[in-house]
């Protein structure tokens, strides 16, 4: 069975910890992205389960195995690394041979193998030049080809996108994730980009100076972030994150001082458990409708700059106590710079954050 | 600045802006200074094929054609091969028959020392090298800096152990001793050498070899060297260099049979109780320079190439 398991998975650099008791299980056929800001440790994680990097403490289970000892060579695994890690001096042909060296197959059967993984990968108009001499995208190619020529246990990607410009990178997403579905292994891609995460991914791991804060599906991780360092994480542009003071809760509608205005949100029943206390309000910037009226349930605010994306505007609007409150509005509706707003946020997509930066959830 | 040319752009100066070939006039510059250096070489090279009665004439000679009539008469010289002859095969009593002068067995024993000494140090230095670079012991540098402290010392200062310890262990005068102590002199340089071009290379390709199944000794031969040669060519070629040229060592402890170029060169010229005979030297040292001008000469798109070509993308 192709899977992957890291349990209660530390390192360390001297003083440093880079990871620390991380726990993850990737199943056959899964793709799990580990997500995170830069010296997060996502890298590290990758490198433990691949063997290059000693693990501290903690287990790496591979297809049910023990792996913690075993050198590189011996954990049956593909790795594509960020900057391809092609060997300069074979040729394109040789690059992807390479792994086959140890299966012991006639070199006819090698060929055809080889010329199997080039074909699907449109390679094989260069398999005899030499890595010097193809294209960036023809690089990162190879480099997946190299990977998938053999049969491993599981598939290593270290931000296999990274390099690539813009247009590259939306085509090789696709085609990384055709070739994933139709190996049915288990996949652990490592990026700090969230829309790659997203689109690649069936789970994602966000990880934070070592730690897992959150693993869930896209969806998950999206709609409902574990704590305040998921909900600024995921989602462009970011999350609203204002502290506010809880006041009381009663029939489903939190009343809280925001900005130093008295607001009551409507927010998860859960919340019903908190006492008053200082807590942090997420909003979505997509979740907001915007009145001319003020109520009970908005919260007020004046437009301070104004962005146009195309389909839709980012306004930056601000609160009497200078609270910046980023709302996204269709692009028909017109505001003006200055302009008051009356913001009533959508009371399933408002979390509420306690003192030690967890999701109030039920 | 447009419209206007100031008298360096007029004489073929470039301004120094933008990327691209020199113009006439920096070339030109740089082929007076280049020559200057050449000059010394060049003067060597005319006087091997001096007859020996105008070498040291004054004015002195300076060229073996007049250049088309550019140059006066009195300052041209018929040129002759005769003194390359006198090399192997000379008379050395006045009015003696020419005897053979030995001068085979020492550029034999200059090639064979050289060449096997530098190989050697090349193989040992590049393993030592990858060793010191991709798995390093405690205390790295200092292992380091103690291998470099072996090339601090002038060698005067340790020629006198050196002798004792080559002579209790009776090493003097052989192919064996003499190698073995240049293959020590050159492993220094070339331990440092090679492991800053191995410190250059990418790990990652490395370590991608290694999750495809590669060894560590297969990962040395079949990716990390490759990526080296030109290290290695450039660092046989320094070491040969060094070597080749190696006087104060190769004549206190080569024998008669061993004698290395340098020093039969020494003794040629000041033997015979004539004085220094000046074209016989310089045909010695033109036949001398050869050997490594033809390596050099070989090696030089190796030494010029990059690296790592298009493995990685920084």
């Amino acid at each position: 069975m192709s899977t992957i398991e890291i349990r209660k998975l530390t390192k360390q650099f001297g003083a440093f910890t880079a990871v620390r008791d991380a726990d993850l299980k990737v199943d056959a056929g899964e793709v799990v992205c580990l997500l995170g800001p830069s010296g997060c440790g996502k890298t590290t994680t990758l490198r433990m389960i691949a063997g290059l990097e000693r693990a501290t403490e903690g287990d790496i289970i591979i297809a049910g195995q023990r792996m913690n000892e075993l050198t590189p060579q011996k954990r049956d695994i593909a790795m594509v690394f960020q900057f391809y890690a092609l060997y300069p001096a074979l040729s394109v042909g040789q690059n992807i041979g390479m792994p086959l060296h140890y299966e012991g197959l006639s070199k006819a059967d090698a060929d055809a193998r080889v010329m199997k993984v080039a074909k699907i990968l449109h390679l094989d108009e260069v398999l005899d030049r030499m890595p010097g001499q193809v294209s960036e995208g023809e690089k990162q190619r190879i480099a997946v080809a190299r990977a998938i020529v053999r049969d491993p246990n599981c598939f290593l990607f270290d931000e296999p996108l990274s390099r690539l410009d813009v247009e590259l990178r939306h085509s090789m997403r696709g085609q990384i994730k055709e070739v994933l579905q139709g190996l049915s292994k288990a996949t652990v891609i490592v990026t700090h980009d969230q829309l790659e995460a997203l689109t690649m991914a069936n789970r994602i791991a966000i990880m934070k100076d070592g730690v897992i804060e959150q693993v869930g599906t896209p969806h998950d991780v999206f709609a409902k972030p574990a704590n305040v360092f998921v909900a600024s994480f995921i989602g462009t542009p970011q999350m609203n994150l204002v502290e506010a003071d809880l006041r009381s809760f009663g029939d489903g509608m939190a009343s809280v001082v925001l900005a130093g205005q008295e607001v009551a949100l409507g927010v998860d029943p859960a919340v019903s458990r908190l006492k008053p206390s200082k807590v942090t309000v997420g909003i979505r910037p997509r979740a907001f409708t915007v009145s001319q009226d003020k109520a009970r349930d908005t919260i007020e605010a004046q437009a301070e700059l104004i962005e146009p994306m195309g389909a839709e505007t980012l306004i930056h609007a601000r609160t009497g106590l200078g609270s910046d409150i980023r709302v996204v509005v269709p692009r028909e509706k017109r505001v003006k710079v200055g302009e008051a707003m009356h913001l009533r946020p959508d009371p399933r997509q408002t979390h509420v954050f306690g003192e030690d930066g967890r999701a109030v959830r039920a | 600045m447009s419209g206007k040319v100031s008298i360096l752009e007029a004489l073929g100066f470039r301004k120094a802006s933008g990327v691209g070939e020199a113009g006439w006039g920096r070339t030109l510059a740089a082929a007076i200074i280049s020559f200057i250096y050449f000059l010394p070489v060049l003067f060597i090279i005319f006087t091997a094929i001096k007859p020996q009665d105008v070498a040291l004439s004054v004015p002195p000679t300076l060229s073996p054609t007049s250049l088309f009539g550019l140059i006066p008469d009195q300052f041209v010289f018929t040129p002759t091969l005769e003194n390359f002859g006198s090399v192997f095969e000379r008379s050395m009593t006045v009015g003696g028959a020419p005897e053979p002068t030995g001068f085979d067995r020492y550029f034999f024993n200059s090639i064979v020392i050289a060449s096997s000494s530098v190989l050697l140090a090349l193989v040992i230095g590049t393993l030592a090298a990858f060793g010191f670079s991709r798995y390093p012991l405690k205390g790295n540098d200092t292992y380091l800096f103690i291998i470099l402290t072996t090339r601090m010392l002038p060698a005067i200062v340790v020629i006198i152990p050196v002798i004792l310890m080559f002579r209790a262990v009776g090493l003097s005068g052989s192919y064996t001793g003499i190698i073995l102590l240049y293959t020590a002199f050159n492993l220094a340089f070339t331990i440092w050498m090679m492991k800053s071009f191995f410190d250059e290379l990418s790990l990652d390709v490395e370590d991608a070899a290694r999750i495809d199944g590669s060894s560590d000794v297969r990962v040395f031969f079949k990716i990390a060297l490759p990526q080296v040669i030109a290290g290695l060519a450039a660092t046989f070629v320094f070491g040969l260099i060094l070597t080749w040229n190696e006087f104060l060592f190769a004549l206190l402890l080569s024998g008669p049979d061993t004698r290395t170029v340098p020093v039969a060169m020494n003794q040629a010229v000041s033997s015979g109780g004539r004085g220094t005979d000046w074209t016989l030297l310089a045909a010695i040292e033109t036949l001398f320079l050869i050997p490594v001008f033809l390596v050099t000469f070989f090696l030089q798109n190796h030494l010029l190439r990059g690296v790592t070509f298009g493995t990685v993308k920084r």
